[in-house]
Parts: C-alpha cells; sequence; structure tokens
C-alpha cells in the first residue's frame, strides 16, 4: 500500500491520529496513549495492512514527554509505518504494552524501562534488563546524571 | 513399567541452575539462569549487561565520525558492515552521491566480513557440539580475509574502514590479487567444511529438530539474518532493501523451511557460497575513481528522522538517528539483530536438554557486545 492509501484507511478508525511525512522517509502517526494498544491490534490484524513484523521498538526522551516510537513493517505487503506515543507525566510514565501483539516487544519494553522508565501496562516481566535491579534513575534521560559513570561532554 | 516405577519412587523437582557469564557455550560474558526438571528445560532467562557500555548514551555526545567507532565494539565480527550502516545514514540524510568505486569496495568488503564471521561460527559451532578440529579449519580459513583486512585498513578486527563519505583509504594494491587468491583457496576448501561436519551423523544427530522455530514465531519475534530464513521467512535486507552494490549483483537468498539447528546451519554454509559468488561478480569490476567524497568536518545531519538497515551476518542490524540539527545525534538506537535472537532463545529451548541448548544457542550465533551495546 502507498502512504496515502495507508493514512486513509488508517486515519478512519480513530480520530485523534497525526499523520506526517515531513523529516521521514516513513509515514509517521503519532497516537494518543489511550489507543495505543486498540490501534496496534488493528494494524497487525487487519487484512490491508498486516503489520506483523515490529522492527525497531525505541525510547525517547522529547524533554517535556517521553515517548516510545514503533517501526512497523508488513512482510507479505512490504509497507512501513513509523507509530509514536508519548506521555507528558515524567514521574510515573505508564503505556500500554504491545508484547501481547509482537513477542519482541517483550525484550524491547524491557530494555525502554531500564533506560527511560517507563511503565508498560500488563507486560509480564517487566524488569531491569541490562542494569542492576537496584540501579537509581534512568540513564538514557536526557536529565541523567552521574558524577561518576558518566564522561561529559 | 520400570520407568513408571522409578517415576513414582524417585520424584523429580524443579531447580535452577546458572549457566555462564563464563560459559564455554555462551561465547561471551552471557548469563543464562535454567529452570530445569531433571535435565529437561522449564524455562530460560537471560541475564543481561555484563558488558554493556551504554553506546547509545555516548552517541549522544559524539560527533557522526567518532560514532562509526563506537559500532565496531557492537558485534565485532561485523565490524565493517556496522561502520557501513551508520556511513549510509549519514550519507543518506546529508544526500551525498557516493562514488561507486566506494560502494563496490564496502560490498566485497561486507561480503568478506560475512565470510569470515561465518567461519568463525562453523568452527565454534562445530567445538560446542563435540567436534574440535571445526575450529582450527575455521580459523585457517579466516586468517586469510584478517589478513586482506589487515593490509587494506592496518586492523584485523574493529576495520574503522568506513568514513561518512566514503573510505578511510583506498584499496592496497594487492587487494585485488589477493581476494582471488582466497576465492581459490576457500572454494576448494568449503566442500570438506561438508565432508567434515555436515554429513557426520553424530552431528546430524544432534542437530535435527532440535531448537524448531516456525515462520510465523520467527516473524513475531523479530528474528532475522540466518535464524528468520532457516524458518522459511524471507528476510534478507540485501534483497528487499538493497543498499552499495547489491542491486546489481545476482544471488540466492538461502532459505529452509525446517526451522531447526540443522537448517540455520545449512543456511549458513549456504550464504558463504552466495558471499563468494558475490565477491567473484565484483572483484573484476572495481570501477576507478574516487574512494571518498569531502564532507564537512563538523557534520551536521538536518533536522530530522533517519532509519537504515543493513544486513550483517547475524542478520538486520538498524541503525536510528534522530537529528535536531546539531553536531550530535538526539537520539540513536542500534536495533541489533543479536538482541531480538536472543529473546526467542526460551521459546525454542524449553522442553530441550541442556546439551540441545548448546546446540540451539551455537545457530543462534549469539555475539554478547551486540547484545548489550
Amino acid at each position: 500500500m502507498t502512504d496515502d492509501a495507508l493514512q486513509n484507511l488508517i486515519g478512519g478508525w480513530f480520530d485523534d491520529l497525526e499523520f506526517t511525512t515531513e523529516e521521514s522517509q516513513f509515514l509517521n502517526v503519532k497516537v494518543p496513549r489511550e489507543h495505543l494498544h486498540a490501534l496496534m491490534q488493528q494494524l497487525r490484524e487487519h487484512p490491508e495492512t498486516e503489520f506483523d513484523y515490529l522492527f525497531c521498538l525505541t525510547g525517547v526522551d522529547w524533554g517535556e514527554e517521553l515517548g516510545v516510537v514503533y517501526h512497523l513493517e508488513s512482510t507479505t505487503k512490504r509497507h512501513i509505518l513509523v507509530v509514536k506515543v508519548t506521555t507528558a507525566d515524567r514521574e510515573n510514565p505508564e503505556l500500554d504494552t504491545v508484547c501481547d501483539i509482537w513477542y519482541t516487544a517483550e525484550f524491547h519494553e524491557r530494555e525502554v524501562f531500564d533506560f527511560f522508565g517507563i511503565r508498560f501496562r500488563n507486560h509480564p516481566n517487566l524488569k531491569r534488563l541490562f542494569l542492576t535491579e537496584d540501579w537509581e534513575g534512568y540513564p538514557l534521560r536526557k536529565d541523567y546524571e552521574d558524577d561518576v559513570n558518566m564522561i561529559l561532554h | 513399567m520400570e520407568t513408571e516405577i522409578l517415576y513414582n519412587n524417585f520424584k523429580s523437582e524443579e531447580y535452577f541452575i546458572n549457566m555462564g557469564p563464563q560459559h564455554p557455550a555462551t561465547h561471551g560474558v552471557l548469563r543464562l539462569v535454567l529452570t530445569i526438571d531433571g535435565e529437561i528445560i522449564k524455562k530460560v532467562e537471560p541475564d543481561l549487561g555484563y558488558i554493556h557500555r551504554s553506546i547509545e548514551k555516548m552517541c549522544e555526545r559524539d560527533s557522526y565520525q567518532q560514532i562509526v567507532h563506537l559500532t565496531d565494539r557492537m558485534d565485532y565480527l561485523s565490524a565493517n558492515i556496522n561502520n557501513e550502516a551508520v556511513c549510509l545514514a549519514v550519507e543518506n540524510a546529508l544526500q551525498l552521491e557516493i562514488p561507486e568505486r566506494v560502494k563496490v569496495i564496502r560490498t566485497i568488503i561486507a561480503e568478506l566480513t560475512r565470510i569470515s564471521s561465518h567461519c568463525l561460527w562453523w568452527g565454534v559451532m562445530g567445538m560446542d557440539v563435540g567436534a574440535l578440529t571445526t575450529y582450527f579449519y575455521g580459523f585457517r580459513d579466516r586468517e586469510m580475509i584478517n589478513d586482506i583486512m589487515e593490509e587494506t585498513c592496518g586492523a584485523r578486527l574493529t576495520m574503522n574502514y568506513n568514513v561518512p563519505g566514503g573510505l578511510m583509504l583506498d584499496i592496497h594494491p594487492n587487494f585485488v590479487k589477493r581476494v582471488k587468491e582466497f576465492v581459490t583457496h576457500f572454494k576448494s576448501k568449503l566442500p570438506e567444511y561438508d565432508r567434515l561436519l555436515t554429513g557426520n551423523v553424530i552431528f546430524q544427530k544432534r542437530t535435527k529438530g532440535v531448537g524448531v522455530l516456525s515462520r510465523e514465531d520467527a516473524i513475531s519475534f523479530g528474528a532475522s539474518g540466518p535464524v528468520g530464513r532457516a524458518s522459511g521467512y524471507s528476510c534478507d535486507v540485501r534483497k528487499h532493501h538493497p543498499y552499495s552494490a547489491y542491486d546489481r549483483v545476482t544471488f540466492t537468498e538461502a532459505l529452509h523451511t525446517e526451522g531447526d539447528t540443522y537448517a540455520r546451519y545449512l543456511v549458513r554454509i549456504q550464504e558463504m557460497w552466495e558471499s563468494l559468488s558475490i565477491v567473484e561478480q565484483l572483484i573484476d569490476n572495481i570501477p576507478e575513481g574516487e574512494h571518498r567524497v569531502s564532507t564537512n568536518a563538523v557534520i551536521k545531519l538536518p533536522k530530522g528522522e533517519y532509519y537504515q538497515k543493513v544486513e550483517t551476518a547475524r542478520g538486520e542490524l538498524g541503525v536510528y538517528i534522530i537529528s535536531t540539527g546539531t553536531k550530535n545525534p538526539y537520539r540513536l538506537k542500534f536495533r541489533s539483530p543479536g538482541f531480538s535472537n536472543l529473546s526467542l532463545l526460551n521459546h525454542i529451548a524449553v522442553g530441550g536438554k541442556i546439551g540441545d541448548l548448546v546446540a540451539t544457542m551455537a545457530t543462534l550465533d549469539l555475539v554478547i557486545p551486540d547484545i548489550d551495546r
């Protein structure tokens, strides 16, 4: 499917989706976090979209907000879509897990939790992946400080 | 009847056992916490982070030229291909026109890297299942590629041969001759690999039907490279998203449908033949020209997001750069193939024996620094 066709189809499912192709080689869609899981489920199962391959899941600290970027590809249709979701709550950020839709998300979400502190609701095994359990803070956040281990500019 | 009495009299119970972090079959510092009942595996939980260096955080402070050097230290057996991934992402973002000569040389080097990585894997794979000889064969042939690399760029493992804009140096005058020598040599040696290990009955019994991964699960777990292709999942980035000179060479994507350890083994053997064929197609046709185009000393990518995927020896490596227009990336994510391939280990190892786990892990071909980025 072309980017325009994808946008037309997916845009009809939920009201408040924001599409853009600016500053990116793929079609991007920003989804409010309450619709995240429903949208992902639909993207995976709808026969026209069939996004069966989650090839990248990235946590990002946007400054004010924390967010996750999902790169999706369909192995049958060969189209690509980037889904973005953010949360403004830096103290207690929470998003829905997608590891019931794509198994690979289980490890990727643990990595995001480890480094950004985003909690994924309904994740079967949400604990730190690389760092030790007693590590304080979330190192990939922009405001993270560590006088001992971090080499500054 | 006898076994029934045995089971009734001797109740077994589940217990934990540590495999690693210094276990030889984990090929690095990876700790697996195994839950076992007798010798049957109930659960495998990887414990990661022993050598995590937070390369992604370091990238946020480094220039794009410096980032290339860090990528060597991820999957060090695919060092050149990792370098290429970052360079391609930066070049695409800057919309640089890369000379044909660079594209062809990069492709040849990448395929030599793949062969060298698979040679090491083959040697270690044999060793893991008890055939020590393979190790020496694999390293003997790999040595020739290391020598070529050393002559080309001065390094044998972490090459740093690619820079944004092209190659750090032009190829050595001996390069073409030595690569041809290697191709002739390896063509006569690769059939030995089959004679020594592939057809070996003990080896086949250790690998056939072990660690089976279905096609659907392979896709869902984000498996890539030989692990995905052994399950019948066509996932070769070189085919689906060609980069460098892959659009002008003909090669077959090695596909098997069994999804077991033996199929993953066969895919890699076949890939070595295909890589040889790619090198042969290009080695006589390296175009003349510059080996690099100049870039600004301080590279600033335009504001935006860039994604580049390449096929390393282990599968799909993705480089995702978010730039705000400054000299450092705002966020840089490496989607490493080993990370996703490790995540499916529990799925395929449960129900098998510890000995099978060793064989299964050998064909996942994990490189731990690639996972602990």
